[in-house]
């Protein structure tokens, strides 16, 4: 007889487990899964720095948070409703941050004396009565898949290691999952070992059996899928999306897209990525260091290619000496710098927004450059199409700040119309700008944009260089007043790049402004919808151009009496609204390499509304 | 369309006024270059000259092609870019002894054994000239200079024995005042299909002068390298060289050794050792100098190799399509309520 099915209208997973048990790939499966059945979805991955911590221990577990619902969500969701423990040292990391009566599916096969103590319990959780609070599913995962494999020939080891598959199976039954996909993903990823994609798909099939069949679980779930808007779907994570844009504007632009980069979590998958992209004409460069991939993408620049690096902060700190060049030979180059924890290396696999001074500031003298921020994974697509638009209109280097977050978290991303994407218009200088001669800084009245000649045009040969150069001729110029001049001019022309205006989701009645910028968004405007269903007016403004900021940033400030802004640093945006508008910004600040949750967010909205 | 007149080092003379100081060996290498590049048969639009920081680094500024003079240490990986998007281009590198080798060592060392097609001219005037003298890392130990009035504690390199470990594929040496032996050099390096890296003797008359005296006034020290020939040196070529029992190489009398007892140059030899032990001849004491090409052997260079992955993922998968791209992976499509 079938068990009978409940419905949710959202539900939140998360799968923990040792490095080495295969989380990150049963949850971009269940992922997957989900993404086909038409939920909205978020996600969250979080896992350790290091490749495979000492099994067992507390900073080897490796976590990834599915949120998926019937309706439109933003978050992962700050706390699970279901935890799948695959050891003890997983369901100790994660067990704090589980509401009263979640569901704790643990691997009881893990729970031996030596993981036990590696996980510093002086008793088994599942039987000390520890996890009261909550709804127990013990399931001897190991054995089970042991058991359901034992016709292969392999080894007591290598059949183990199919037990995230068992525990896929039996969440995918649990949460009524299409399955076809995750059979089809195994054979096409063990292609080359049969045996070992059969036993991957018997596992997972004896998991979802296992649902069926056993008396532990009394119900199974359903959740519907989302109304979203019409179109065609694909799930993304924002180094995807970066990728995919980065290859866009390339070919929106009509120039070759070179990428210079030195491998950095959590950038790397971008280098990667887009070494898969040859056939677009793509070059990647991968450098001696963060230093040369720079230079290169810069010298590809000056060649005519889009000239792009992907970093993160320790790395992008080291390229702030050609950023500066850049700034002064007045070239395109797009700087992506995926945000981690700091300082120093810090914490390479969390999140957080504490580059924003140092693209805007950190180089010698007045170099300005232009800094976008993408509010969420999908998001990313279209904010590298408008780096590579500012870079290349304007001649100039861009900044473009995503995070940790917004890299492995994905989401539901329609897919933009290819043929209704501008295209990004590059003129080059063909001819003399100044009677019979070519002088390379002559600017476009409009965007104060030089004229560029590439290498291998007849008859404009010049030099350009880091040195000062005389308004017009580029020529080396030591002059006070030009220096004055030109200083004023580049300045002039990044203030003046024309960005879209601010909007403000606002609210009859808000007095309380909340200002974010790049990857808080889905948090942010969660904790806005929250307050709201309190009964509270606020009113919401996320910015994703920080330089310039947006024209009508000045007036959105001045319509409310308060402004929160809510900030993975300790107030760089607030610092630069204060400084600029005068605003008496109050800032919400939290540093845990860890995204907001949206109920936290909440009460300090709520506090303020 | 009209057939260019071929060009003259007059075309290479660029509008700005040259301001090394009077004297430097500079001036010399600048006219032998202007000398030499129309040789190349190239329009002057595809000539590219990109330095770094440094005396040398103003190279770009007095030659009429298109140049930058970008940031210390970091011409190598600029002109790598340039080169492997752009191989339509001939791409100059000009460096000097710091530049290179202390600041942008990290990428002397890559652009060379990647192999990119870029040629490479590094001054060497074994001193930092434009911030007033300090010592550099092909100073010698014991130079009095600003930072070590009680003369330098540092070991210096050796530029082409750098660059031979870095797997160069062309290495040579050159002195900024033997017109015809640097013009010779240049083309030696502007055929070879690949990095090129040639080291310049050059003097600093107002810091360092009289670094090389021993070679640039005493012709008798140079050790002129030729191709498949027995290396011998001085006056009545009465010196020679010769791979000693330790394996390095040695100088000795020709009459005493007898000259079949000499090395016979192969700059062609797969592997760098005896280029090597030649380079060292005269590090770190003053002494006699090889002079020429040490090395110049054929491999894959990096531009063809990246060139050629293009092609093959054009061949196999077709140009890249940008609605392809996106729609790859698993969709779905929500179709209108």
């Amino acid at each position: 007889m079938p068990k009978p099915v409940e419905q949710r209208d959202h539900v939140v997973i998360r799968f923990a487990g040792d490095s080495g048990d295969g989380m990150q790939l049963t949850g971009g499966r269940f992922t997957s899964e989900t993404a086909l059945l038409g939920n909205d979805l978020s996600t969250l991955p979080d896992f350790p720095a290091e490749i495979r911590a000492p099994a067992g221990s507390l900073p080897g577990v490796s976590g990834f948070q599915i949120h998926f619902s019937d309706h439109d969500i933003l978050t992962p969701g700050d706390a699970p409703d279901v935890l799948v423990a695959m050891n003890p040292a997983a369901l100790k990391t994660n067990v704090k941050t589980l509401p009263k009566g979640a569901t704790v599916i643990v691997n009881t096969d893990a729970f031996t004396d030596r993981n036990l103590a590696k996980a510093g319990y002086a008793a088994s959780p599942l039987e000390d009565g520890t996890l009261g609070e909550y709804r127990v599913q013990p399931v001897p995962l190991a054995s089970l898949t042991l058991e359901a494999l034992k016709e292969f020939d392999l080894t007591r080891r290598e059949a183990e290691r199919s037990k995230n598959m068992f525990a896929l199976g039996l969440m995918s039954w649990l949460f009524s999952r299409p399955t076809e996909g995750t059979v089809a993903f195994l054979e096409k990823k063990f292609a080359r070992r049969p045996e070992v994609a059969q036993a991957n798909v018997k596992a997972f099939r004896a998991g979802y059996a296992f649902g069926e069949t056993t008396e532990e679980f009394a119900v199974r779930y359903e959740v519907k899928p989302a109304k979203l808007p019409p179109g065609t779907y694909r799930n993304v994570t924002g180094n995807q999306a970066l990728a995919m844009g980065l290859v866009a504007a390339s070919v929106k632009s009509g120039l070759p897209l070179f990428l210079g980069a030195y491998p950095i979590t959590p950038a790397s998958g971008i280098l990667e990525d887009l070494a898969r992209r040859k056939a677009f004409g793509v070059r990647t460069f991968q450098a001696e260091d963060e230093i040369a991939a720079a230079g290169a993408a810069l010298g590809a620049s000056f060649g005519g290619a889009l000239g792009v690096c992907t970093s993160s902060g320790p790395g992008v700190v080291l390229k702030a000496e050609t950023v500066g060049l850049a700034v002064t030979l007045e070239l395109p180059l797009l700087v992506l710098d995926i945000q981690r924890a700091g300082p120093s290396t810090g914490m390479p696999t969390k999140p957080e927004q504490a580059d924003l001074l140092m693209v805007l500031f950190g180089r010698n003298a007045e170099s300005p450059v232009p800094v976008l921020a993408p509010a969420t994974p999908g998001h990313c697509f279209a904010m590298a199409l408008e780096a590579a638009r500012i870079a290349l209109t304007y001649r100039t280097p861009v900044y473009l700040l995503s995070d940790a977050y917004l890299a492995n978290g994905s989401e539901p991303w329609r897919l933009p119309d290819v043929a209704a994407i501008p295209e990004i218009p590059v003129r080059f200088a063909e001819g003399p700008n100044d009677g019979d001669r070519f002088l390379p800084y002559v600017r476009d009245a409009a965007t104060l944009s030089r004229d560029w000649a590439l290498p291998g045009t007849p008859g404009l040969e010049h030099r350009i260089g880091g040195l000062e150069k005389e308004d017009r001729t580029g020529n080396v110029s030591y002059d006070p007043d030009n220096h004055d001049r030109m200083v004023r001019l580049r300045a002039r022309k990044v203030a003046g790049i024309e960005v879209p205006d601010l909007e403000v989701d606002d609210q009859e009645g808000a007095r309380l402004l909340v200002l974010a910028w790049g990857g808080t968004y889905g948090p942010v405007a969660a904790a806005v919808r929250r307050v709201r269903r309190r009964g509270h007016a606020v009113a919401h403004a996320h910015l994703s151009y920080l330089n310039p900021f947006p024209r009508n940033l000045g007036e959105v400030l001045g319509r409310y009496e308060r402004v929160l802004v809510p900030e993975m640093n300790l107030g760089q945006l607030a610092k630069l609204v204060r400084a600029e508008f005068l605003v008496d910004a109050i800032s919400y600040n939290r540093v845990r390499g860890v995204p907001f949750t949206s109920a936290e967010l909440a009460d300090a909205i709520e506090g303020l509304a | 369309m009209n057939e260019r007149p071929p060009l003259t080092a007059k075309d290479l003379r660029s509008d700005q006024e040259v301001r090394w100081c009077p004297g430097c060996g500079d001036y010399a290498i600048l006219a032998a270059v202007q000398g030499f590049l129309p040789e190349l048969g190239l329009p002057r639009e595809r000539l590219v000259f990109i330095s770094g920081i440094g005396c040398a680094a103003r190279f770009p500024y007095y030659v009429n092609v298109y140049g930058m003079h970008s940031i210390h240490g970091r011409a190598a990986p600029i002109a790598s870019g340039l080169a492997l998007s752009r191989p339509d281009l001939s791409v100059w590198v000009v460096t000097g002894d710091g530049d290179a080798l202390s600041i942008g060592g990290n990428h002397l060392l890559h652009v060379l054994r990647r192999n990119v097609n870029v040629k490479i001219l590094l001054f060497n005037n074994q001193v930092y000239g434009l911030t007033k003298g300090q010592y550099s890392p092909t100073s010698p130990l014991g130079q009095v200079t600003g930072p070590t009035p009680m003369g330098s504690i540092d070991r210096p390199l050796s530029p082409v024995s750098v660059a031979l470990a870095a797997e160069a594929t062309f290495v040579a040496r050159t002195i900024d005042t033997d017109r015809a032996h640097l013009t010779e050099t240049l083309r030696a390096a502007s055929r070879h299909r690949g990095a090129a890296f040639v080291e310049i003797l050059q003097n600093c008359n107002v810091y360092n002068d009289g670094a090389f005296d021993h070679v640039r006034e005493h012709k008798e020290h140079r050790i002129a390298l030729e191709q498949g020939k027995p290396v011998r040196f001085g006056a009545e070529g009465e010196r020679g060289v010769r791979i000693g029992r330790g394996g390095g190489a040695e100088i000795v009398d020709v009459a005493e050794a007898g000259e079949e007892a000499l090395l016979v140059h192969d700059a062609g030899s797969p592997e760098p050792e005896s280029a090597f032990a030649l380079g060292r001849l005269g590090y770190p004491a003053p002494g006699p100098l090889a002079v020429g090409v040490l090395r110049a052997i054929e491999r894959p260079v990096y531009d063809d190799l990246m060139a050629a992955q293009i092609e093959g993922a054009r061949r196999d998968e077709g140009e890249g399509r940008l609605d392809a791209l996106l729609l790859a992976g698993d969709t779905w499509t929500v179709e209108p309520a």
